[in-house]
């Protein structure tokens, strides 16, 4: 009797089994360990400031993406301020509410590695945005500065053409931050391969405007000829561009620049003539990519530090010629887009 | 003493204008021989133009350190001032309008900066380092989305901006103009000359029935809208302005105009005179450290070396009046 029982009960449950194991396969065991992973993470940006187009572009993509997933999403705003930026960095990691993710964007190549070793030991996973600094972070999320000046010299040789007086001037950022450095390397590489084009000047803006229309407008003073200058950031290119006209020589030197891809900052400009081009960064792409990396490290179960990856956005070199209705982002619309809500 | 400050250099005895003009023109001299393109109309120009805004907010701070004070929310007034200007202006505001309630805040601002320091006697420093950075605070935390704000197209600053007359730009009168203005309030009328007494002994001047309190308000109320016009001419120029100058050194250098041009902290001393020789000799400076194309690292080790020994220099030639210097003074 007790084998018959015995023999039912299997039988029963080779049947339940049977019956039930279709229902398993079209269960996708994805979202249920998506959610496990993901839900309630905290990530958070700390970039240089929070007043300019690329991290307010970041934080509108960020935050729609982290916050469908389940995370929360949080901003630091350091307002260019250094210690400001390692202020809250310091906090972020001693409070009860520590980000698993934190996205730093380093304004040098050293003020945050002891910070982001200290985020990572305490469990934070480290994300490098735009600038790289002198530390493995769990990945580096931005442009290869390097080829976005060979990019920008490109363009630069381009835009002078075969019968022109081939010199450049350039206007640097700074000589600490990667960003500016690795431009200026990238430049030089492509100008050695090209050894008839000369820079002739290549002073500093500091990343200032005003500091940059002054030392263009001595610039082009010393040399006239001048067929086209590379601004290292469209932040201060202004400056050169105000230079530029007020030399009466619009059109005469191809200004080339980098930024984030914003319409008022980049495509406008490009369109009225003010820019000859820009290598842009695709924000949406570059936010995109931000996003993959920080669901990746989330699900892997790897302790903070143990992977190092390099993730490059594309970059282009755009002119007028090639511009199209999406080749920019709008910051204006993003925020009618967060006002609306 | 003061009287003799502010006439012409007393050659007899070497003071710190005399020496930072005499080092202005050697620079200029050395520059003039050894840098191909300096001594051109065109340089000479933008020498003039590259100082002119540091300039106009030098005279401005100029006049509140004679009367022995400090204006360090100048920078904040400029900038943060015309930002909103034109934020009010991108988002529809009337263009009379936005510029009357920029006007009022302007001149709100320096009416407090001066009562603070004039009638609650707190110390010029912390009063204008406070409400530099309210200003800042608030204006770009309630006020405008972004660091930079641009003009919109066709605007007036914009058209402002390409004025030209001789193939000078504007900026370049308007500097000129308020020099002149500021010479002539500070040499020639009552108030002017009363800046001084105050300046030089704040008590005296009051025993003597020099209206001390509003005119110390009144200085504040200057530096603000001269603040003003250094904003405007800085967006005219550039087609936008970038919030971000007031993290800057700007504010540094406009003291570094004023104090190497031979203005003492200490108040009393000094005039316009002394502006044109400072701005002069940072614009010699920085322009042909720019030809010579120094890196901005270096640019900064040498103005800040040349600073240092003016003030070394004044310091064992202009010792301190013990009689009148007090507690609290800068």
């Amino acid at each position: 009797m007790r084998l018959f029982r015995t023999l039912i009960a299997a039988a029963t449950a080779l049947a339940v089994t049977a019956f039930v194991a279709p229902s398993f396969a079209a269960d996708d065991p994805g979202p249920a360990a998506y959610a496990k992973s993901l839900n309630g993470k905290r990530v958070m940006l700390v970039p240089l400031a929070m007043g300019f187009d690329l991290a307010q572009g970041w934080a509108h993509y960020l935050k729609k993406e982290v916050e469908a997933w389940g995370g929360t999403f949080e901003t630091r705003d350091p307002n260019w301020v250094v210690d400001a930026g390692a202020q809250a960095i310091t906090d972020a990691i001693a409070s009860d509410t520590r980000p698993d993710v934190l996205i730093i964007h380093a304004p040098d190549l050293n003020s945050y590695s002891k910070l982001m070793k200290k985020a990572q030991a305490a469990g934070t996973y480290v994300l490098l945005v735009d600038n790289p600094a002198n530390y493995p972070a769990d990945a580096f999320v931005g442009s290869d500065w390097d080829k976005l000046g060979q990019l920008e010299a490109e363009a630069a040789i381009k835009g002078c053409g075969d019968n022109s007086s081939k010199k450049i001037g350039l206007v640097q950022g700074d000589q600490a931050n990667s960003s500016s450095l690795y431009q200026y390397a990238g430049i030089m590489k492509v100008l050695e391969k090209h050894p008839d084009f000369q820079v002739v000047a290549k002073p500093d803006s500091n990343w200032d405007a005003t500091t940059s229309r002054n030392v263009t407008t001595t610039m082009l003073q010393q040399h006239p000829d001048i067929c086209s200058i590379i601004d290292f950031w469209d932040g201060d290119a202004t400056g050169a561009s105000a230079a530029i006209r007020d030399a009466k020589l619009d059109g005469k030197v191809f200004l080339v620049t980098t930024g984030g891809g914003e319409k008022a900052a980049d495509c406008d400009k490009l369109n009225d003539g003010t820019y000859g081009a820009v290598v842009m960064t695709d924000l949406a792409r570059q936010s995109g990519d931000m996003n993959a990396i920080i669901k990746f490290l989330l699900q892997s179960g790897q302790p903070a530090g143990t992977s190092h990856s390099y993730i490059y956005t594309l970059e282009k070199a755009t002119t007028k010629a090639d511009l199209k209705p999406d080749s920019c982002w709008d910051l204006k619309a993003l925020q009618a887009e967060a006002a609306a809500k | 003493m003061a009287m003799i400050a502010i006439g012409w250099p007393n050659w007899r005895r070497l003071n710190q204008e005399g020496i930072v003009f005499a080092i202005a023109i050697l620079l200029f001299a050395a520059a003039a021989i050894g840098l191909p393109g300096f001594l051109t109309a065109d340089n000479l120009v933008a020498i003039v133009r590259s100082v002119s805004v540091l300039g106009i907010l030098a005279l401005g701070m100029a006049v509140v350190i004679i009367g022995r004070g400090i204006d360090l929310s100048a920078v904040a007034i400029m900038a943060m001032s015309v930002a909103w200007y034109l934020q009010l202006l991108n988002t529809g505001t009337s263009d009379g309008l936005a510029f009357a309630y920029v006007l009022a805040g302007v001149l709100a601002i320096g009416l407090f900066n001066g009562f603070l320091v004039a009638y609650a006697d707190v110390p010029a420093i912390f009063v204008t380092l406070a409400t530099g950075s309210f200003v800042f605070g608030y204006v770009r935390s309630q006020l405008i989305t972004q660091d930079a704000v641009p003009v919109p197209q066709g605007h007036w600053v914009e058209l402002l901006g390409g004025v030209r007359f001789l193939d000078i730009p504007v900026e370049v009168f308007v500097f000129a103009g308020l020099a002149f203005l500021f010479f002539l309030f500070l040499r020639y009328t009552k108030w002017g000359r009363y800046i001084y007494f105050a300046g030089d002994n704040p008590v005296a001047a009051r025993n003597i029935g020099v209206p001390v309190r509003p005119m110390l308000v009144l200085r504040y109320v200057l530096s603000a809208f001269v603040a003003l016009i250094a904003g405007l001419l800085t967006a005219a120029s550039l087609h936008s302005i970038n919030t971000r100058i007031v993290n800057s050194t700007l504010l540094y250098d406009i003291v570094l105009v004023a104090v190497i041009g031979g203005i003492g902290l200490s108040g009393g001393r000094g005039g316009v005179r002394n502006v044109l020789v400072g701005a002069a000799l940072i614009g010699i400076l920085l322009n042909a450290m720019t030809i010579i194309d120094i890196p901005l690292l270096y640019q900064n080790l040498i103005k800040a070396a040349i600073l240092l020994g003016a003030i070394i220099v004044d310091g064992i030639i202009n010792p301190r009046d013990e009689q009148t210097a007090q507690q609290g003074d800068i």
